[in-house]
C-alpha cells in the first residue's frame, strides 16, 4: 500500500521550542545537547533531562537513522506509518515513515530525513527509506 | 514504614452497566460508591478519605466530594490513567497506616461508549501544555498504534508471534463466557483473533479491549474496621508504583514500568511471583498483558509468548489464571481505565466470590497490576499484592 498524503496536525511552538521549529522550517532537524554533561537528548529541552543543567543547546542531526519500531495504522481515513527512528547520533524520536510502500517497512531499515508540511504550513521532520 | 498488613480491602463494586445513555458521569461514580459501601457494610458517614482520578467530573476530588456529601480528612486525585486506582489502593493503605484516614473510598466511572469515542484509533487531542505533544501529535499517535509499536518491537527482538498474543484473548474469552455482563461472551480461537482485521500492525481487532461505559468503587480500611465487618478479609501486603517514559530519547519499548513496581511490591509483601495464585493483569491490548507478565517476573524477559500460549492463563487449566471476569479484553473497560476492575476481580477471587466456573482453588494470594497512559510513550505502572486472611 503506497503512503498517501494525510492531514498532519500542526505543532504549536512555544518560547522554549520556537528555535527547533524555526530550524525545521529551514530544513534542519535539531536535537538537544547539554554542554554541562555532554549528553544528547530528544525532544530538545531548555533543561537537560540527564543532569538538569540549563546549559543546553540545539545541535543539527545528520538526518540519517534506522527504524527502531513502527506500526501502520490501517483503521484510518488515510493509512499511515508511525515509528520511532533511532538517529545516527543515538537518540530516538517519534515520526512517520513516508513516501514509500507501507507494506515494505521493516525494523532496522535505514531511513533519511524529509520534511512534510503540517496544516499550518509548519514543516515537520519525517523519514523515508534510503 | 511498610504498609504490609496495615489495611484491608473491605468493599468492592463493579457497576453493571456497559452502556449508560440514561445516566450522568457523577451518577455513575455515586452509584459505584454506594455499591461498594453496601458491599462492605459501611455507611457514607464512615468514609473519611476519598480517592479519584481524571475520570471524576470537576476539579480533582472536589465536585464528587460535594455530590456525595463527603466529610473528609484525606483526599488524593493521583492520575496515571487506567492504573490510577491500583495506585490509589496503595496510597489509601499508606494514608491509613499513617493515621490520615480510616475508611478510604476510591471511585471510577466513564461513558466513552455513550459519548461515541473512537478510543483506540482517534488521534490524540491537540493543545495543552504537555511538553511532548508538539513532538508527537503531528505523527498521529492514537492508542492502538502506540501499543502496536511495542508489539512490533517485541516480535522483532524476541520472536513473539501473533498466535501467541492471540492466546491472551482466547484465555480472556474462556473466562468471559461465564460472565453474563461481559460485552464479548463468545469463546474465540487463536484463528479468530489472527483472522480479525488489522487495526494497527501487528494488532488485530481482537487484540484490543472493548470500549464500554461503567464504573466501580473500592473501600480500603484499617484492621480495626476490617475486623468489625462480617466479610472475608483481604489484606494489602505490598504495593508500588513507577512511571516509565522515553528516557530522554533512549526509547526502549521492550519493557514496562512493572520492572520497577513489581519487584518493589513483591519485596514489601515478602512473596515471589511463583507464590501468586491469581493475577489481574491490565489488558488494554494483548501485548500489554504479555509485557507485564514478563516484567512482573512470571517468566523470563522475552519468553512471554511461550508462557501465555496453550491456555496457560485459563483458570482451571493454566498455571497463571488471569482476568477471570473476562477483563478489558472481553468484559468491560469503564472510562477506558481498567485498573479498578482489576482489583475488584482479584478481591472476588480471594473472597471465593468469583464465578464458580473460573474460581481459583485455595486462592490466598493475588496480584493486581496496571499500566496507565501509553505503553508506547509514557505510562504509570502500579502493582498491589493482596492476601486472604
Ligand atoms: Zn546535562
Amino acid at each position: 500500500m503506497p503512503s498517501q498524503e494525510r492531514k498532519i496536525q500542526a505543532p504549536q511552538p512555544n518560547p522554549e521550542t520556537k528555535a527547533f521549529w524555526d530550524a525545521a522550517a529551514a530544513g534542519r532537524l535539531m536535537i538537544g545537547k547539554c554542554t554541562a554533561c555532554g549528553e544528547l537528548h530528544y525532544y530538545p529541552r531548555a533543561i537537560c533531562p540527564h543532569c538538569l543543567s540549563d546549559k543546553t543547546e540545539l545541535q543539527q542531526a545528520s538526518g540519517n537513522g534506522t527504524i527502531y519500531t513502527y506500526s501502520v495504522m490501517r483503521r484510518a481515513l488515510v493509512p499511515y506509518a508511525i515509528a520511532y527512528v533511532t538517529l545516527q547520533e543515538g537518540v530516538s524520536m517519534m515520526t512517520n515513515i513516508v513516501d514509500c510502500d507501507l507494506d515494505k517497512i521493516r525494523i532496522g531499515q535505514a531511513v533519511r530525513l524529509v520534511f512534510k508540511p503540517s496544516e499550518s504550513g509548519q514543516p515537520v521532520p519525517m523519514f523515508t527509506p534510503v | 514504614m511498610s504498609i504490609k498488613g496495615k489495611a484491608y480491602i473491605v468493599g468492592i463494586y463493579e457497576h453493571p452497566t456497559r452502556k449508560a445513555d440514561d445516566k450522568s458521569l457523577a451518577q455513575l461514580h455515586a452509584e459505584s460508591a454506594k455499591g461498594a459501601l453496601e458491599d462492605a457494610g459501611l455507611t457514607r458517614a464512615d468514609v473519611d478519605g476519598y480517592f479519584c482520578a481524571g475520570d471524576a467530573p470537576g476539579l480533582g476530588p472536589l465536585s464528587m466530594a460535594d455530590y456525595l456529601g463527603l466529610k473528609l480528612r484525606h483526599m488524593d486525585s493521583t492520575d496515571s490513567g487506567g492504573s490510577s486506582y491500583i495506585i490509589h489502593v496503595g496510597h489509601a493503605a499508606e494514608a491509613i497506616a499513617a493515621g490520615k484516614c480510616s475508611v478510604a473510598l476510591i471511585t471510577l466511572a466513564g461513558r466513552p461508549r455513550s459519548e461515541g469515542q473512537a478510543t483506540g484509533t482517534a488521534p490524540r487531542a491537540a493543545g495543552g501544555n504537555a511538553p511532548d505533544v508538539q513532538f508527537e501529535n503531528p505523527y498521529g499517535p492514537a492508542t492502538a498504534n502506540m501499543y502496536a509499536m511495542c508489539a512490533m518491537r517485541h516480535m522483532y527482538q524476541y520472536g513473539t508471534t501473533s498466535e501467541q498474543l492471540a492466546w491472551i484473548k482466547v484465555a480472556a474469552s474462556h473466562h468471559a463466557q461465564h460472565n453474563p455482563r461481559a460485552m464479548l461472551r463468545n469463546v474465540v480461537t487463536v484463528e479468530d483473533v489472527v483472522n480479525s482485521p488489522i487495526i494497527a500492525d501487528p494488532l488485530h481487532r481482537l487484540d484490543c479491549c472493548v470500549i464500554s461505559d461503567g464504573g466501580g468503587a473500592i473501600i480500603v480500611a484499617g484492621p480495626e474496621v476490617a475486623k468489625s465487618l462480617k466479610r472475608p478479609k483481604v489484606k494489602i501486603i505490598g504495593a508500588a508504583e513507577a512511571p516509565k517514559h522515553q528516557m530522554a530519547g533512549h526509547v526502549d519499548l521492550t519493557y514496562s514500568g512493572a520492572v520497577w513496581s513489581g519487584p518493589a511490591a513483591f519485596a514489601e509483601a515478602g512473596v515471589k511471583p511463583a507464590d501468586i495464585k491469581y493475577a489481574s493483569i491490565y489488558d488494554s491490548f494483548t501485548i500489554t498483558v504479555l509485557m507485564q507478565i514478563e516484567d512482573l517476573g512470571f517468566c523470563e524477559k522475552g519468553r512471554g509468548g511461550k508462557f501465555v500460549a496453550d491456555g496457560n492463563l485459563i483458570s482451571g487449566t493454566g498455571k497463571l489464571p488471569f482476568n477471570t471476569d473476562g477483563g478489558g479484553l472481553c468484559n468491560n473497560h469503564p472510562a477506558n481505565r481498567g485498573g479498578l476492575t482489576k482489583v475488584v476481580e482479584a478481591v472476588r477471587q480471594l473472597r471465593g466470590e468469583a464465578h464458580p466456573a473460573v474460581l481459583v482453588k485455595n486462592c490466598d494470594l493475588a496480584i493486581a497490576h496496571g499500566t496507565g497512559g501509553s505503553l508506547g510513550t509514557r505510562h504509570g505502572a502500579a502493582t498491589v499484592i493482596m492476601e486472604r486472611e
